[in-house]
């Protein structure tokens, strides 16, 4: 499955698509469907992201993740400052071989 | 250290203003971030994978107390409280807001700072020897002239908009702290047999997916044609420089496909044609800057005694100072590599203390090191015991200058977008497996750098031992290399075979560790051990 994500234009923060505005949470991230190009064409020219990109992604247990490492990181903050994180730190952050 | 002129500062403050007008259009939206990415790069200004940041120029690795506190309130009022120094004696933030970026470089611009040509085609931050000013070992202060490039160097029209990004290096001494030969230009302070000053001058270094090192390309150039000689070499890479292929526009790989003795030629031509134009800085204008960089005022009657009672303390003192040119004083490093902490990172209150402590032992002058560590680089001897229990208390004590433990990584995977694998955790796993000071001290220089992707900012190559991280079919794996150096002994590092996992890599780092534990004769560091033994016994080790 593939789902969207970008950056907020004015904080830079990692936003991922609801299917109708952009969260902060990747749990919130919602499927994509054939109209990517045309959100993606939209969400820019309003500037609510600065950049946005479809990316892989898996159903998990516990919501959609994505699939990539460097997009977990993105959706989770830096393995190494689990104080950084958006969600309750992930003890085992620092542990992951993927 | 220099001070701006209103020149100077009357430029900066422009910049100021011109990219908030700029951020104000994107924000508007009048410009798209087509137009915008390369406005808000010519500031230092990057999107990476978490957020905006910005990377703060610290020009040849030198600041003062004031500028040292602004990087602190900055880390505190912007960011999340902590910075990171570089390998190019900058410091980068990782959780900027555009929108508050205009009014960070406003701060900055109030103690002489900014983030000009710290990203982008640019000329980068000139960088030089930590100990500049201090050691004796250096036939003169670097600095002046690193300052007299920034200047020459800083939005000059010509080259602004080169194939690629430009680094320089100035060092004066004979062991190379600043990686001379591993940067686009390096430079080194000589005399001549007639006592003038000048410069070896090295082009075509650097590390990257193709790494050289770099060749002599003039073995005296006169001090007073630096700026001219150096925007010869340029001229003639912005004439040729490959423009049309990204991994082949670096002036390493003009000088590489030129040949050195073909490039040198036409350096030299070039260098002829424009030296009636008159572009070399009036002497008078150096001695203008360079009146910025007088010593400070020593005690001459300063004592050199050090009382080593204190058995931590000695093992600090053994380590961390290095002897300075004035007796009674000391120069300090500082380290930024904690056991099992983030290579390069430091808290805002450890900026402040840091600060303050420049301030009261060390004449209000601090340096970053490119090893991401901080210099103290004028201590009285006899503050040496109390400015370490300071040092202690806030963390930033740890023994470890040029032990296995003071590791360069770049911020790979956990904060780049460039970026395959991380290289901060195998940071941390290497320093707690080497955590014993005896080990480390009975292992003795050896100095590991991890990068986190083939662009290597984390100097993977120049390491005694490096390491590189790569993307195998989405999985993190680390490639080992050994040989490499960026002192003045420059090698380029080689693979042993193939790569490892996250904690394959800590074994194989300790297996080669043993390697030369076994092998290595009296006096020899482990780079000394490799280059007699070669890659065979180790490979034997690594892979059976």
């Amino acid at each position: 499955m593939k789902i969207l994500t970008g950056n907020d234009l004015r904080t830079g923060d990692v936003v991922w698509w609801t299917g109708e505005g952009w969260s902060r949470h990747v749990s919130d991230a919602t499927e994509l469907g054939d109209n990517a190009p045309d959100i993606m064409a939209r969400e820019i020219a309003a500037r609510a992201v600065s950049d946005c990109f479809a990316i892989d992604a898996e159903r998990t247990e516990s919501g959609i993740l994505p699939a990539h490492i460097k997009d977990k990181i993105r959706a989770t903050g830096p393995t190494v400052r689990p104080d950084l994180k958006l969600e309750p730190a992930d003890p085992a952050a620092g542990n992951w071989v993927i | 250290m220099y001070k701006y002129d209103k020149y100077d500062q009357q430029m900066v403050d422009t910049r100021v203003n011109e990219f908030r007008d700029q951020v104000e259009r994107r924000l508007a939206g009048k410009l798209t971030e087509d137009q915008f990415k390369p406005l808000r790069l010519k500031n230092g200004l990057y999107l990476q994978l978490h957020a905006y940041m910005l990377r703060v120029a610290i020009p040849y690795g030198t600041l003062g107390s004031c500028q040292m506190r602004m990087l602190a309130h900055i880390a505190r009022k912007y960011d999340r409280g902590y910075g990171h120094f570089t390998t190019r004696q900058n410091i980068q933030y990782n959780w900027i807001r555009l929108e508050q970026a205009p009014d960070i470089l406003a701060d900055l611009a109030t103690v002489e700072m900014h983030a000009i040509q710290t990203s982008g085609e640019s000329i980068r931050n000139v960088s030089s020897d930590q100990y500049a000013g201090a050691t004796a070992d250096e036939i003169a202060d670097p600095r002046p002239w690193a300052e007299l490039i920034r200047q020459a160097t800083t939005i000059h029209p010509e080259f602004s908009y080169l194939p690629r990004k430009f680094k320089f290096a100035v060092t004066a001494a004979d062991e190379d702290r600043a990686a001379i030969r591993l940067h686009d230009i390096g430079l080194k302070l000589v005399k001549n047999d007639k006592g003038e000053l000048g410069f070896e001058v090295y082009i075509g270094g650097g590390m990257g997916r193709t790494p050289f090192v770099a060749p002599l390309i003039r073995r005296f150039l006169p001090a007073d044609h630096l700026i001219s000689y150096c925007e010869a070499a340029l001229r003639v890479w912005n004439r040729w420089g490959r423009r049309d292929n990204i991994h082949k526009q670096r002036i390493k790989i003009l000088v590489h496909d030129l040949g050195a003795e073909e490039f040198t030629r036409q350096v030299e031509e070039e260098w002829q044609a424009i030296l009636p134009n008159g572009t070399d800085v009036p002497r008078k204008e150096f001695d203008r800057i360079a009146s910025h960089f007088t010593p400070p005022p020593f005690d001459t009657e300063a004592s050199d005694a050090v009382v080593r009672s204190d058995p931590d303390f000695t093992v600090w003192l053994d380590q961390n100072v290095r002897a300075h040119k004035q007796s009674g004083y000391a120069i300090v490093n500082i380290s930024l590599k904690p056991i099992g902490g983030i290579p390069g990172d430091a808290s805002a209150d450890q900026i402040d203390l840091l600060a303050n402590l420049a301030e009261r032992y060390s004449f209000d002058e601090i340096r970053v090191t490119h090893a991401q560590n901080i210099v103290l680089p004028h201590v009285r001897k006899a503050d040496l015991h109390t400015l370490w229990q300071t040092l202690a208390e806030a963390g930033l004590a740890t023994p470890n200058l040029d032990l296995v433990s003071d590791i360069i990584a770049c911020p790979g995977l956990d904060y780049c977008s460039l970026a395959n694998a991380r290289s901060i955790p195998v940071a941390q796993k290497i320093a707690r497996r080497f955590a014993d000071q005896k080990a480390q001290e009975d292992l003795g220089e050896l100095k590991l750098k991890i990068s986190g992707c083939i662009n290597a900012c984390g100097h993977h190559h120049a390491g005694h031992i490096g390491i590189l991280g790569v993307d195998r079919k989405g999985t993190e794996n680390y490639q080992l290399l050994l040989g490499g150096s960026g002192a003045e002994d420059a090698s380029l590092g080689k693979i042993t075979g193939p790569g490892f996992d996250e904690d394959g890599i800590v074994d194989a780092v300790e297996t080669a560790a043993n390697v030369y534990k076994a092998l290595r004769e009296d006096g020899e560091r482990f780079l000394d051990t490799y280059r007699r033994v070669g890659m065979e016994p180790f490979k034997e080790a690594l892979y059976g």
